[in-house]
């Protein structure tokens, strides 16, 4: 069990760290080209002005008609995304990890904290699961990979949590849980999370569109 | 037995359309198979992929197609539900479908979606679901599968560079048939034809020309009351629509386009002004320019609204007597998602009417006609289709008028014929005016 | 143009007509039309109660229409208009009518030298072409892109040629429109018949053509080229050696095809209006060599210079070896010769025109509501209200310019014919 903890806590970190950011990199590169050879128009349209103008209100909860109209669902995925991000880099034990492996290091939230929020993306992934299974416009678009999707979005933070509360076998679940991380980082690039990478284009984009092109609002 | 070809045939559309199954019977998987790739791989790049893989299923652009909203939240009215009907089945499958689908994907795009944008305004993505219409509307055309009426009118475009079959003396008799009428109003009015050097050249559309020639009528009083220096050409280019634009024929709308915008270089006029009309008013401003490699219009193009509003700010247009009924106004989808002319349109209204009643919601959020983006001329087959399909929209328009509008300002050609069903079928009794109609009845006229 | 070495090219400046005192004349003065040489001006006015003339050089035509309208002076400066007589169209030249009536006219057309005038004419839903009043034996149930060869004497049209009502679109995409040339349409019926042209010779006709609704190519006399392209613009046959070039698209992008074959070397985002320099040797085209961009290619290669918003009319000088064009930026307008911009921008320039040695340009343009001759790049000193295209002198040293002097309430129409140096300096 030792060498399977040091070989998802020492290589395949490294792998999916490498994946996770050349990913990203060969991504947007291949995008980018691809662009430039076929979809020329994008570049001739995209304004950083008014991409920067749309990404600004869909990036402020309730900053558009649409969250406004979803106050829940608004609300949940805020701070869903935000805890997605945050709980991950300001983790007390990911710090010591930081610090054993890098000697880096900086602030934490409390274990309090973190415990909180790990529930509260747990429940998110709890409301988007029940979302897709209960309202029929979402389920209808629903397919065994957005369940996939989301089951490797939820696992790191389950497992995690498990981890921590040292619950029944909670030396597998964390080796379980660095995995999970690692799989997930490394999915990021390559399935429909890639929406993280693609985003500020294809919001940038539209916003360019309405705002410099057509005088529009779009949000 | 085997399961037939495609599972919820009882949702298949009954109607009949010899556009599309004649066209359906000509097809063969391998014909089908081939079109797809060659439209997906010359066609179609980064933003078809990321547009595709960067979806995530959400839903949340449910509520903004009037389609999903007037089926009772059925999705696969939804505009994801669309997608997924159509692209994501034809990039899972890499074309290889069979002519059934390409009957069903037809439909859904040529009818079931407006490709009015609104959708992009909800998704936090913005995935341009009209553009991903278009690509299959595109697919259609190149299989030969479009509605008959669209079709039919993609070929007067063709044939007559209008969209109603109007041949060139027939235009020009008309304008010179509309010059006389109103000249019984305004003895020293005129529509001039051919002036070179004139300001504007004033553009419409067919159906004026066929339906509406009042409409030519009232736009030579407003301008020449205003003293507008304007002409019109005696050539082919008069016509601003584009239907080729929406059946997919995109070198049809290409050759629309420079006939179009050389008719008003020729004329060496400084603006292009053109009436009432939404869909013309895309095809000028941002898709049909687009095509020839102009990245805005050569010759800039003004929207009616734009120019009344120019007209009444400038005082060259004055208000004799403000309409008295309460009014409410459709903002068109082409040109208020489309140009943002909503707030100069407000203007125009509050400057021309008593009391104006907002429609909700409003501006860049309103809900479609759902008679443009070639729907309402997939014609008379899809009539019933169409107004049920907005039922959103005889609620919003009840909801105007319990708080008292009487009236509905709708300046698009395409909003007005929507509209106009929709009044009827849903038994509203609501009059239905074009902004200019509304500015010729209570402007200031030479006595 | 007419022979242009027997108008008056003296120095000095010559008062033609008094169109101020026109409207103490007639009821209404629609606008006015000068002729090529100067030596005539011209309106459709109103004489009376629904009647209306022709007011040529301070007097109006005898006759009297119910309506006239294009008026056009032909290259040899004969004056040109459309006329209603109780509903009844034909042409009048210089105030005579044709004896021949019909249901509509419209689309006058000149050949170079003037002697032949064509329209479009409509009588009982048929339709065909008139020459010199001088109608087509055959009729169609409509017609189209009326094109005049060099000479005038040959007249082609586009025409439906096999009956086909709206709504039937299967037959439309068999082909039921070709190609007529002097009132005979060519064998081949095509789905679409657009923009053609003439050879030199007058003797053959080349036009853009969609043989599906997918398929577009060069007919030649009727005879599709063996290529098919996903569109093409006008051919053009080369007065050197008869061949038929037009921009053609393939994979997205235009180039130069002749008689099917790739021509120029390299594509475009936009290639349009290519035309032959008076010998035939050159090829220039307005293109766009990327997204946005516009500019003059001579032989395939493009200028540096480019515009933004436009570029159009583009025009070879008479020794073929330079080029000018109108280019437009953030809309505003200027003359671009052998891709160099003149400094000074208007609200609107007009097409270019060459000395008869190719040396200098002239050009109408607009600034602030007034008119002015612009030559090389330097405006006149001397505004118009309107103003008629400059024409050089056979010399080339001196420039005829048409205009009206005065504002809105009055004014007079000069023929000035002035040295270039007065306005270059």
């Amino acid at each position: 069990m030792h060498d399977i903890y040091n070989f998802v806590s020492g290589p395949l970190v490294w792998v999916s760290f490498i994946i996770f950011f050349g990913g990203i990199l060969y991504r947007l590169i291949s995008m980018a080209v691809l662009a430039k050879k076929k979809d020329v128009i994008v570049y001739e349209y995209m304004s950083l002005q008014y991409g920067l103008r749309s990404i600004l209100h869909w990036i402020i909860p309730f900053g558009t008609v649409k969250w406004q109209k979803n106050p829940i669902f608004t609300i949940v995925t805020f701070t869903f995304h935000i805890c997605l991000i945050f709980i991950p880099i300001f983790l007390f034990a990911h710090i010591i990890l930081w610090k054993e492996s890098w000697d880096i290091s900086w602030w934490y939230i409390s274990d309090i904290a973190a415990d909180v929020l790990t529930i509260v993306v747990i429940a998110s992934c709890i409301f988007f699961l029940v979302r897709r299974i209960v309202l029929p416009d979402v389920k209808y678009l629903t397919s065994i990979s957005d369940y996939v999707i989301l089951g490797i979005v939820a696992a790191p933070f389950i497992t995690g949590f498990w981890t921590y509360h040292q619950w029944p076998g909670f030396r597998i679940m964390g080796i379980i849980h660095i995995l999970s991380g690692e799989i997930m980082l490394a999915a990021i690039p390559f399935t429909r999370l890639s929406h993280m990478i693609f985003f500020p284009f294809t919001r940038g984009y539209m916003g360019s569109e309405f705002g410099a092109v057509r005088h529009a609002k779009d949000w | 037995m085997a399961e037939p070809a495609i599972k919820n045939s009882e949702q298949i559309d009954k109607i009949v359309d010899e556009g599309i199954d004649t066209g359906i019977a000509r097809l063969t998987p391998e014909k089908i198979e081939q079109v797809i790739n060659k439209v997906l791989k010359t066609e179609t790049g980064a933003r078809l992929k990321t547009y595709v893989e960067t979806c995530v299923h959400c839903g949340l652009c449910s509520e903004a197609c009037h389609y999903y909203l007037s089926h009772d939240n059925d999705p696969k009215f939804s505009p994801a539900g669309k997608v997924k009907q159509t692209i994501w089945e034809i990039l899972k499958k890499k074309g290889k479908v069979d002519p059934e689908f390409i009957r069903r994907i037809s439909r859904i795009a040529s009818t079931e979606c407006n490709l009015c944008r609104r959708c992009a305004m909800y998704c936090p993505f913005g995935i341009d679901v009209a553009y991903l219409i278009t690509i299959v509307r595109r697919i259609c055309h190149m299989l030969g599968v479009t509605p008959l009426y669209q079709q039919d009118t993609a070929h007067s475009h063709s044939a007559n560079l209008n969209q109603m079959w109007v041949k060139e003396d027939e235009y020009i008799d008309t304008l010179q048939w509309q010059e006389e009428e109103a000249q019984d109003e305004i003895p020293y009015l005129r529509i001039p034809v051919e002036k070179e050097g004139a300001e504007i050249f004033y553009s419409v559309i067919a159906p004026e020309l066929k339906f509406r020639a009042q409409l030519i009528y009232q736009a030579a009083v407003i301008l020449n009351v205003a003293g507008v220096d304007f002409t019109m050409p005696a050539t082919p280019g008069w016509d601003n629509s584009d239907l080729c634009m929406f059946t997919g024929d995109n070198e049809m709308m290409g050759r629309l386009k420079k006939a179009h915008f050389e008719t008003a270089m020729r004329l060496k006029v400084k603006r292009i002004v053109m009436g009432e009309c939404g869909h013309a008013f895309r095809s000028v401003y941002d898709v049909g320019n687009r095509w020839l490699a102009w990245k805005m219009p050569p010759i800039p193009v003004i929207h009616a609204v734009e120019f009344y509003y120019e007209l009444i700010k400038e005082g060259k247009i004055k208000i004799a007597k403000k309409y008295e009924g309460a009014v409410t106004f459709q903002d068109p989808c082409n040109i208020s998602r489309g140009r943002g002319l909503h707030e100069m349109a407000r203007y125009v209204v509050n400057a021309t009417c008593e009391e104006f009643i907002e429609m909700h919601p409003n501006r860049e959020h309103n809900y479609c006609c759902c008679a443009g983006g070639g729907v309402i001329n997939a014609g008379p087959p899809y009539k019933m289709k169409r107004i049920k399909g907005n039922r959103i929209k005889a609620e919003q328009l009840f909801a105007a008028k319990a708080r008292g509008a009487k009236v509905v300002i709708a300046p698009c050609h395409n909003c007005h014929g929507g509209i106009e069903d929709i009044i009827h079928h849903y038994g509203l009794d609501m009059e239905l005016y074009f902004l200019g109609d509304i500015i010729y009845k209570i402007m200031e006229k030479p006595v | 143009m007419h022979n242009i070495s027997s108008w008056a090219w003296e120095i000095g400046k010559k008062l033609i007509a008094d169109t101020g005192k026109w409207k103490d004349m007639f009821e209404n003065i629609e606008e006015p039309y000068v002729s090529p040489d100067g030596e005539k001006i011209a309106a459709v006015v109103k004489t009376g109660e629904m009647e209306f003339s022709v007011c040529e050089n301070d007097a109006p035509w005898e006759r009297r229409f119910d309506k006239v309208w294009y008026l056009k002076f032909g290259p040899d400066n004969r004056l040109t208009a459309l006329v209603s007589d109780t509903g009844a169209w034909t042409v009048a030249v210089d105030g005579d009518v044709w004896e021949n009536t019909f249901d509509f006219v419209w689309n006058t057309k000149f050949g170079t030298d003037g002697k032949n005038i064509t329209v479009a004419a409509q009588k009982e839903m048929e339709y065909f072409a008139v020459t010199n009043d001088i109608p087509w034996e055959t009729g169609f149930s409509s017609l189209s892109n009326l094109t005049i060869s060099r000479d005038g004497k040959r007249v082609a049209g586009v025409v439906p040629t096999v009956d086909v009502s709206e709504g039937e679109i299967f037959k439309f995409q068999e082909g039921c429109y070709s190609a007529v040339v002097d009132g005979k349409p060519w064998d081949t019926n095509f789905v679409n018949v657009w923009d053609m042209a003439f050879s030199h010779d007058s003797e053959h006709v080349a036009a853009e053509v969609r043989t599906s609704l997918y398929d577009y190519t060069i007919a030649v006399d009727g005879v599709p080229w063996d290529k098919i392209y996903t569109s093409v613009w006008m051919p053009q046959f080369s007065p050197a050696n008869g061949s038929v070039t037009a921009p053609v698209r393939i994979a997205g992008k235009w180039t130069l095809a002749r008689d099917g074959n790739p021509f120029w070397n390299r594509s475009f985002a936009q290639l349009w209006h290519h035309m032959y320099s008076p010998d035939g040797k050159k090829i220039a085209a307005i293109v766009a060599p990327k997204f946005g961009r516009w500019t003059v290619a001579v032989d395939g290669k493009p200028w540096s210079l480019t515009f933004g918003d436009l570029v159009t009319e583009a025009v070879f000088s008479p020794d073929g070896n330079r080029v000018a064009c109108i280019g437009k930026e953030d809309g505003k307008w200027t003359i671009a010769v052998d891709g160099k911009a003149w400094g000074g921008v208007y609200d609107m320039v007009w097409q270019p025109v060459f000395s008869p040695d190719s040396r200098s340009v002239a050009a109408k343009a607009e600034k602030n509501g007034r008119y002015t001759i612009v030559i090389d790049g330097k405006p006149f000193k001397d505004s118009y209200k309107a103003l008629g295209d400059p024409v050089f002198s056979p010399d080339s040293e001196k420039i005829l310019i048409k205009g009206i002097e005065g504002d809105a309430d009055g004014g007079k129409y000069y023929r000035q014919v002035l040295p270039i140096t007065d306005i270059t300096g």
